[in-house]
């Protein structure tokens, strides 16, 4: 009988499931058996459940609370309102924008649905009920809706507490609304390039403010133990290590002491970053109760409290040659924050990376300036699925271009051909100060070109438009195009921290001696399926099966400490980590094995899963088999074990691009679409499961779609916030839903070790303008030139209508 | 508020429970019987996260008293598996086809897209759509929902899965 052939090198790095496969996921397993671990299923002894009452006012002074008839209420043990919470001195806390927000409202209500009393009682029933009967006497104040007023001479004053306040967290404040300025790029060669430009555009480009929602709200469980003083903190925290420290800097307690625990998230997309009053009440009052407390906001509060994204009104200003060469660029932003600066960006960035905006183009000088003001609207200011502020001026940008082209009479792709930044140029300095890693952009839009036949739907898009002013169809097409650079991996100690603390990420990995391992890391996974794809890294590096590996990850007790996961940053940074602690364990296992062999160390090389001796592949040591060896048989002098821990710090952000097109069509006499075609290539560098990157296109391709085409948090001139409900605030149906072609190029970054850029959040940035470019290249042939977001079909009758198309 | 003792069958099994006549039957199904793959995403009967089966029809638990499932055969997520453990297809169809990220949804999700396959054996994929447009997915964007349930229909009815042309 013929000994069976051993397995060859490509059977063996099958046999791995690592980098690059489509590896199903390991959390599918609990998750489709509804064993998934989410906040709101744990239930610990005599958990109580708090409840808030909030302010029915956007501005007013609060002249009386009432709360004994809440405290009348069987089964209601404390009512929390701001007097108490001065106790503990924490009515207000530190934003993580520099600012400090009511954590319960002091002296006055800045928006509509404020946290004034925590009522805490037996039952999320009777907290309920209880809170209802929570007695607010209030003095109404003049409201400010529009940013645009806030900084008039005479608005009203929102923000009392710092209005005699002339420098905030990020220099001069110009009045008692106003927040920051902030400032980047050369104004007076910006400025020069608009006296000379042979054609200039501009623009108020204004992105509505909208809401993350994931499907699961904010929540959390926390106890504290009277007796040892440790306090444990359940909760849907993006962020757990972050939360800790923030716990321990304003809670005074001593952090070795603070348990923070990231179960499964049902979702965050943003919204699970930030610091909110729901979880500074129910530590309170878990603190002053000795029992454990539970809050669960509903989705009701959660649209309308939990943090906003965007609300970024953008003038944008381009200048070019007649022959359409961008000369200069030129943007103010007005940002909205709401009543407290409580934006979830890094800390030096008070616009996030909102210096992106030149985008993709080789701009020869930019200069961007941004205004943020106080309105009576809800705080925050996240990154619904995207880097910091990206998404935001990537619309602009995107929707700029194809203005100028407009202008100049350029198709759209042209017009972007011919201002890319070249594959040359990389790594490509900023005019507004980034370092671009990679790119190879004409490769990926020719390939968007030839995959969705542009020139041929511009054919027929013209053929369409004389039937159209023949009267033979009420139907336009629109065909909209948008190539996005998205800016993450947030970021290099030298100018990216939160709170001081640098936004590096981590990983530990342990190699036990029947050659299984254990990963945990400083990120958190919301859907991300980081369990799958972190071992699918180790799987490759190592040369242990991704079957073999545990990942962990959301304990603050057990992880390494970590900024978390949000802004695309988890591969970046603690992919790289990951790489990083994969290689010090591997230089350790040659050791082991070449001490096994008896030869230098040398005098080995890698292959797959194991080491062997160069020029006598036959003898060799594999993983599993270093791995028993590192707990009983080390070289002389070296410690057993086999273990390692990366804190990686980035030397820069990785750029992701892509190149998406969309075919619309578009009823003028009901303003519904239809989106024909929806193509998307992103280019993410290494790819390391291509089924998640796929899916998580997918999803991001669909909020995208919701935003473009309808998601709005609207206030009315009271500042009563409209639509914070599933029943008004758009969320697609697989009905609605388009169908989306994915596809991709590989640029790897240059500087990241396995060369993965991120994926998750660009399908947002990018499919954002696309749409938008796509209703607005609708209507252009008509004398359009632009038509603002949100296109739900009553705006799109409406540009219809202002068209004159009606008539 | 007085309590009054709900009883039904949930997943095969008789249960009870002392509760308030206005306790909804998610939050039944939840807290008092402790089945937490049903979850709660909205309570205004928009999301579909908490979707079960009552008596051969699916039901947004958020929208419905306990009391008025007395009685009453109720399947959740966790009724899916047979008896010996072994998972049924659409559980398994929803992770070989990529139908999840964050897993909120997916017990709505799948006790929604068995009981769309009682109803119609064979349907298309606009007819999937419009069958699970009661239960909103903020990860996935529908496709590989869609897929999965298409692949799980395929397998039920004994023919090869062919995936559409993109």
């Amino acid at each position: 009988m013929n000994a069976p052939t051993p397995p060859s090198a490509v059977e063996r790095a099958e046999k791995l499931q690592g980098m690059g496969c489509k590896r199903k996921r390991v959390e599918d397993v609990r998750f489709t058996q509804g064993r998934g671990n989410y906040v709101d299923d744990l239930k610990l002894p005599g958990m109580l459940h708090g409840d808030f009452h909030r302010s029915s006012r956007a501005h007013a002074r609060i002249k009386t609370i009432d709360t004994s008839k809440a405290k009348a209420v069987p089964g209601v043990i404390a009512v929390l309102t701001a007097e108490e919470l001065k106790g503990v001195n924490l009515a207000w806390m530190p934003t993580l924008a520099g600012d400090v927000q009511m954590v319960l409202a002091d002296g006055k209500v800045l928006f509509q649905n404020q946290e004034i009393a925590f009522v805490v009682a037996t039952d999320r029933y009777i907290a309920a009920d209880a809170a209802d009967l929570v007695e607010v006497e209030y003095e109404e104040l003049p409201v400010v809706v529009d940013p645009f007023k806030a900084m008039d001479p005479d608005a009203p004053i929102l923000r009392e507490d710092i209005k005699d306040k002339k420098e905030g967290a990020h220099g001069p404040r110009s009045h008692p609304n106003h927040i920051f300025n902030w400032q980047i790029g050369d104004r007076d060669l910006t400025n020069a390039a608009f006296v000379k430009a042979e054609v200039a555009t501009k623009d108020l480009l204004s992105y509505q403010r909208v809401h993350p929602c994931p499907l699961e709200t904010c929540q959390c469980v926390v106890s504290f133990n009277k007796i040892t003083g440790e306090i444990t903190i359940h909760g849907t925290f993006q962020a757990p290590h972050v939360i800790r420290t923030v716990v321990a800097l304003i809670a005074g307690l001593p952090e070795q002491k603070i348990h923070v625990i990231s179960p499964d998230i049902g979702g965050g997309f943003g919204n699970k970053v930030g610091a909110y009053p729901g979880y500074i009440c129910a530590a309170v009052a878990s603190i002053v109760t000795g029992l454990p407390v539970k809050w669960v906001e509903d989705r009701i509060e959660n649209l309308s409290t939990t943090s906003f994204a965007r609300d970024y009104h953008m003038t944008t200003e381009i200048a070019a040659t007649r022959d359409g060469r961008v000369t200069g660029l030129r943007v103010h932003i007005l940002a909205d924050h709401g009543a407290f600066d409580a934006c979830a960006d890094p800390s030096k960035w008070p616009a996030g990376f909102s210096n992106i905006v030149t985008g993709s183009y080789d701009f020869p000088v930019a200069h961007l300036s941004v205004d943020g003001v106080y309105t009576n609207k809800a705080p925050g200011g996240v990154a619904y699925r995207c880097s910091f502020r990206v998404t935001e001026v990537a619309y602009a940008i995107e929707r700029a271009m194809d203005i100028m082209a407009q202008k100049l009479g350029m198709d759209p792709v042209d017009f972007r051909l011919k201002n890319f930044i070249k594959r040359e140029q990389f790594p490509y300095q900023s005019a507004l100060g980034w370092e671009y890693d990679s790119g190879d952009y004409h490769t990926a839009m020719q390939k968007a070109l030839e995959a969705t036949g542009y020139r041929q739907l511009r054919e027929e898009q013209k053929a369409r438009q004389e039937a159209f002013k023949r009267g033979e169809t009420r139907e336009l097409m629109g065909v909209g195009v948008s190539f996005f650079t998205e800016i993450v991996g947030a970021g290099p100690s030298k100018n990216c921290d939160i709170l001081g603390i640098a936004m590096f990420d981590s990983a530990e990995i342990r190699i036990h001696p029947t050659g299984k391992a254990l990963g945990r890391m400083g990120s958190k996974s919301q859907g991300q399926g980081h369990e799958t794809t972190w071992a699918q890294i180790i799987a490759t590096e190592i040369g242990i099966p991704a079957d073999d590996i545990a990942i962990e990850e959301g304990n603050t007790d057990t992880a390494p400490y970590g900024l978390g996961t949000y802004g695309s940053r988890s591969t970046p940074v603690t992919g790289a980590a990951i790489a990083m602690a994969s290689r010090k364990i591997k230089a350790k296992a040659q050791m082991i094995a070449a001490y096994m062999l008896e030869v230098h160390e040398g005098d080995l090389e890698w292959d797959v899963d194991r080491f062997r001796v160069k020029g006598n592949p036959e003898q060799f040591k594999t993983m599993s088999q270093i791995a028993w060896a590192a707990y009983n048989k080390v070289p002389p002098g070296m410690e057993p074990g086999l273990e390692a821990v990366s804190y990686y710090d980035p030397p820069n952000m990785t750029f992701p691009f892509g190149a998406y097109i969309c075919v619309m069509d578009i009823d003028i006499d009901t303003g519904v679409h239809k989106v024909r075609r929806f193509y998307a290539l992103d280019d993410c560098g290494t790819r390391i499961n291509p089924m998640i990157i796929e899916g998580q296109v997918h999803g991001g391709l669909t909020e995208g779609y919701a935003i473009a085409m309808g998601q709005e948090i609207a206030y009315d001139a009271d500042g009563n916030v409209k639509g914070a409900s599933l029943l008004d605030y758009f969320l697609p149906t697989a009905v609605e839903t388009p169908h989306w072609e994915t596809d991709y190029t590989v640029t790897p970054s240059p500087h990241h070790p396995i060369g993965a850029k991120g994926v998750g959040e660009s399908p947002n940035v990018g499919s954002v303008p696309c749409f938008a470019n796509a209703v607005n290249d609708a209507f252009k042939f008509l004398g359009s030139t632009h038509i603002a977001m949100p296109h739900d079909n009553y705006r799109v009758w409406q540009a219809a209508e202002n068209l004159g198309l009606h008539r | 508020m007085s309590k009054l003792t709900v009883s039904m069958k949930v997943n095969g099994k008789a249960v009870s429970a002392e509760v308030e006549p206005r306790t909804l039957l998610i939050h039944y199904i939840r807290e008092n019987i402790g089945l937490t793959g049903p979850h709660i995403g909205c309570d205004t009967s928009h999301c579909g996260a908490c979707t079960v089966d009552v008596d051969g029809k699916s039901v947004k638990a958020c929208t419905m008293f306990a009391v008025q499932a007395a009685g009453a055969e109720v399947l959740t997520i966790e009724g899916m598996a047979g008896a010996d453990g072994k998972l049924h297809v659409l559980q398994e169809a929803f992770r070989e086809m990529h139908g999840l990220q964050c897993g909120y949804c997916t017990p709505g999700m799948i006790v929604r897209a068995h009981r769309l396959l009682q109803e119609n054996a064979n349907p298309t994929e606009a007819e999937i759509r419009l069958g699970i447009s009661g239960n909103l997915c903020r990860c996935t964007g529908y496709q590989n929902v869609v897929k999965a349930i298409q692949y799980a229909a395929a397998r039920i009815n004994g023919v090869e899965y062919k995936e559409a042309a993109e």
